[in-house]
């Protein structure tokens, strides 16, 4: 092979490699990304049921009930509407009514969402009820969107 | 008083750097041997002056002095001695100063090895590691003082967070540490050698050590990390492509890239400058963890705190470092000699096309980590970028890479031939095609991707240690011959192999993770949950009392198919001080795999949630990683590693020795 040849085989490879790696993130972001919501928002957006995403908010008081077999229903709330969530499964250890909680799962209807995965934040440092929603009415709602347990 | 010179100390510390920065870069310019030689000297002043500032702190926190806002915060009088150790660098402030300790040590062992490289090389390297350790003091000493006192001092500390308080994380942060700022020595190096505009075969063969043994120390750190994660969390799973976890993964990727092109400067006296770029771009990744992890952008155990003003100070660190050394390269590589184009079916070829997996597959996870962030900010809009996506971009660009893996360290350097490289390797196709197909046939079955997950693992294995095998053996050589040709392989070569078959390790764990199975229940005294073979019966539950926590115990015997195989304790804990409830799993180990018992809440008529899982030989996964890594110390061994680099001309090499 001359050297021009060589240099434009290293090229073509690896002009190819970073075409296929694109290509994926390309497809990867349409397909595999969870959008995150408020219940106000599922509202306010219309999302359809069947919608896959990850819901944010506070657990309401008096709404978890343990069912057989570890079913579990609660309700997650913001200042605008509430959203019933179904669940199965071991709850974080920082679960707590009246506090932040985000749920992974898919919409079934406008009101109930089936979780398949429950996370509470990692610290034992909760926000206050009022910061938060006087944060979420401001738009800055933060708290709970990134406080993700499953950090290592 | 202790206290109060440690801060001193780092004071002391920034004034060395400073001098440390500007002598020895004015004595390579002026070519002054005596300027220059003030490098090693302030380098040692400075690791010893950090030491002191980290020593008077983990004074403060074994005596508990709660005169102190660090120890306060992050300690407990009750608190066993090795998290009150491990809560020196469990917390923000203790953290960059354990990061900065590291540094310095770094910075000192390149002042120490004054014989192996050269001293233009040497003083700039260590005028460029004094800048990172001014800037990083900087940080410290304006936003993040772990010597602030607390007046009047409380009478008791608010204890380490409780997950914090595992042996895991004792050692996990130092590792990940020593990755992390051991490639900043081959960053210093990469720029040391810009600013010289002379880069060639004996750079790249000074810098390979220091690579290796950051990449061994990462690759232990991660390990760890995810070990950890993995028992500590009670979820089961040991990688959730969580942003924090790519922070150390991309340094990793990068730092691995790294390694390779390192080897081809070294022998064929090519890629320079992609290995510079390649050098800046590790370390630039290992501060961009720094950052993602230190600045609160991301919300997690990891952050600590979230402060504003410290999130600008690391930004500003982060564009500085990474905008400089960038624009530097932008000028100066045009002026590094280049080297030539090869053959693209060659060893060196090979390492390219990994070069180009690696990088590729480390843009993609950087794209995934970054981009909700960038979203964010842009639109508003929140969105988690999680597992799915992951796979879905990193699978197809590593599974290519390591099918070509043993392709590639079986062919000869200049002209390979790819069909006779294929020949030495038909045995290993052989055996990995059966081992797949008698896992499928016989094992377990299930899924598709297991056998073939196991088959690719297996390959890997066989097909590193094929190269033993093809070197020392041949038909018909007697087997006592063939061993003492092994044993006298260089050891860089065995480090290799090691290394290699370490990745085939970890592959076959992850691909067992796709025969797991679990169960979840309800449980009252004396029930069984069963998840595939394996069931666990719940004895009794126990409430015990320690130093700084209480719990709930709740003992298991585990079953398999009917035959008791032991008892496991999983645990509900409150500790005290912080009123944070854990979970801590209960694990036993069969063979290579685990079976793993989470707690849920105890409810009120003593009945518990339990979920049971069995992850056949989830092990190799970490034994893999260890085998890396130990794959990286074989090599730093090699003879030629430990005699020395060749200088240019005044040194005389070392005698030829006789091998061993």
């Amino acid at each position: 092979m001359t050297r021009k040849q060589r240099r434009l085989t290293l090229i073509g490879i690896a002009g190819g490699i970073l075409a296929i790696a694109l290509g994926l993130v390309l497809y990867a972001m349409n397909d595999t990304i969870v959008f995150f919501n408020s219940p106000a928002d599922i509202q306010a957006k219309n999302v359809r049921p069947g919608t896959r995403l990850r819901l944010g908010g506070l657990v309401k008081e008096g709404t978890v009930q343990r069912g057989t077999d570890q079913q579990i229903t609660f309700e997650v709330m913001d200042a605008h509407g509430a959203i019933q969530v179904r669940y199965r499964g071991l709850l974080p250890d920082l679960f707590r009514e009246g506090q932040g909680v985000v749920a992974e799962g898919v919409l079934e209807s406008a009101t109930v969402f089936r979780a398949d995965s429950v996370l509470a934040k990692h610290d034992e440092n909760y926000m206050p009820r009022e910061v938060a929603d006087t944060l979420k009415k401001q738009g800055h709602w933060q708290g709970e969107a990134n406080a993700a347990p499953k950090t290592q | 008083m202790l206290v109060e010179a440690g801060h001193f100390a780092l004071t002391l510390a920034l004034g060395l750097s400073l001098i440390q920065f500007v002598v020895p870069l004015w004595g390579a310019r002026a070519n002054d041997p005596v300027l220059m030689s003030v490098g090693p000297v302030t380098g040692m002043a400075v690791f010893t002056c950090i030491s002191f500032a980290f020593l008077a702190l983990t004074i403060a926190y074994v005596t508990s002095d709660f005169s102190v806002m660090n120890v306060v915060e992050n300690s407990h009088s009750a608190k066993p001695l090795i998290y009150k150790l491990s809560g020196v660098w469990g917390n923000h402030e203790g953290s960059m100063l354990l990061w900065i300790l590291i540094l310095a040590l770094f910075g000192a062992v390149v002042a120490l090895a004054k014989n192996s490289i050269p001293q233009r090389l040497q003083a700039n390297t260590l005028a460029v590691q004094a800048a990172i350790t001014i800037a990083f003091l900087l940080f410290i000493l304006i936003t993040s003082n772990p010597f602030t006192r607390v007046i009047p001092a409380p009478a008791e500390g608010q204890d380490l967070n409780p997950l914090l308080q595992d042996p895991g994380l004792a050692i996990h942060p130092p590792l990940l540490y020593i990755g992390y700022v051991g490639f900043s020595i081959s960053f210093a190096f990469a720029i040391a050698a810009l600013i010289d505009g002379r880069i060639d075969a004996v750079w790249a063969r000074i810098v390979r050590p220091w690579t290796l043994g950051a990449w061994a120390f990462l690759t232990l750190g991660i390990a760890m990390g995810s070990y950890w994660a993995y028992y500590e969390l009670g979820w089961g799973g040991w990688w959730f492509w969580d942003p924090v976890e790519n922070a150390s993964l991309m340094p990793w990727l990068a730092g691995t890239a790294l390694l390779h092109s390192t080897v081809v400067m070294e022998k064929r006296d090519a890629l320079k400058v992609w290995t510079v770029l390649l050098a800046i771009l590790t370390f630039s990744l290992s501060l961009l963890g720094t950052f993602l992890v230190r600045s609160g952008v991301l919300t997690s155990v990891h952050s600590f705190a979230v402060d504003p003003e410290r999130g600008s100070f690391i930004l500003g660190i982060l564009i500085f470092f990474i905008g400089g050394s960038l624009a530097l390269f932008a000028w100066r590589a045009p002026m590094l000699k280049q080297g030539g184009l090869f053959a693209p079916v060659s060893r060196e070829g090979a390492l390219v096309l990994n070069n180009l997996f690696l990088a590729t597959a480390c843009a993609t996870v950087l794209i995934g980590t970054l981009y909700p962030l960038a979203l964010e900010v842009l639109t508003g809009e929140k969105i988690s970028v999680g597992a799915p996506f992951f796979n879905f971009t990193f699978l197809p660009l590593i599974v290519p890479l390591l099918l070509l893996l043993p392709l590639g360290q079986t062919l000869a350097w200049k002209r390979g031939n790819f069909l006779g490289t294929a020949q030495r390797l038909y045995a290993v196709f052989g055996l990995s095609l059966l081992a797949a197909m008698a896992m499928f046939a016989f094992e377990y079955g299930g899924p598709a991707a297991a056998p073939l997950g196991i088959g690719l693992g297996v390959y890997l294995v066989l097909g590193s240690l094929n190269e033993i095998v093809t070197r020392s053996w041949s038909r018909g050589t007697p087997l006592a011959v063939a061993w003492r040709k092994a044993a006298n392989l260089p050891r860089s070569t065995w480090g290799t192999v090691l290394a290699h078959a370490g990745v085939g390790l970890t592959v076959i764990g992850i691909a067992a993770t796709a025969w797991g199975v679990e169960g979840l229940a309800t449980l009252k005294l004396g029930e069984r949950l069963k998840a595939g073979d394996y069931e666990a019966r719940l004895e009794r539950v126990i409430p015990r009392v320690e130093a700084n926590y209480r719990e709930d115990v709740a003992v298991f015997t585990i079953l398999r198919q009917g035959q008791v195989l032991g008892t496991l304790e999983s645990m509900k804990r409150l500790y005290v001080t912080r009123g944070m409830p854990t979970t801590e799993a209960g694990i036993m180990t069969v063979g290579l795999g685990q079976v793993y018992v989470s707690l849920g809440e105890v409810e009120a008529d003593g009945s518990v949630g339990v979920r049971l899982y069995h992850k056949p030989l989830v092990l190799l996964i970490w034994i893999g990683a260890l085998v890396m890594a130990l794959g990286g110390g074989v090599s730093l061994t090699d003879r030629r590693l430990r005699i020395g680099a060749p200088a240019r001309a005044k040194v005389s090499p070392a005698a030829p020795v006789p091998a061993e």
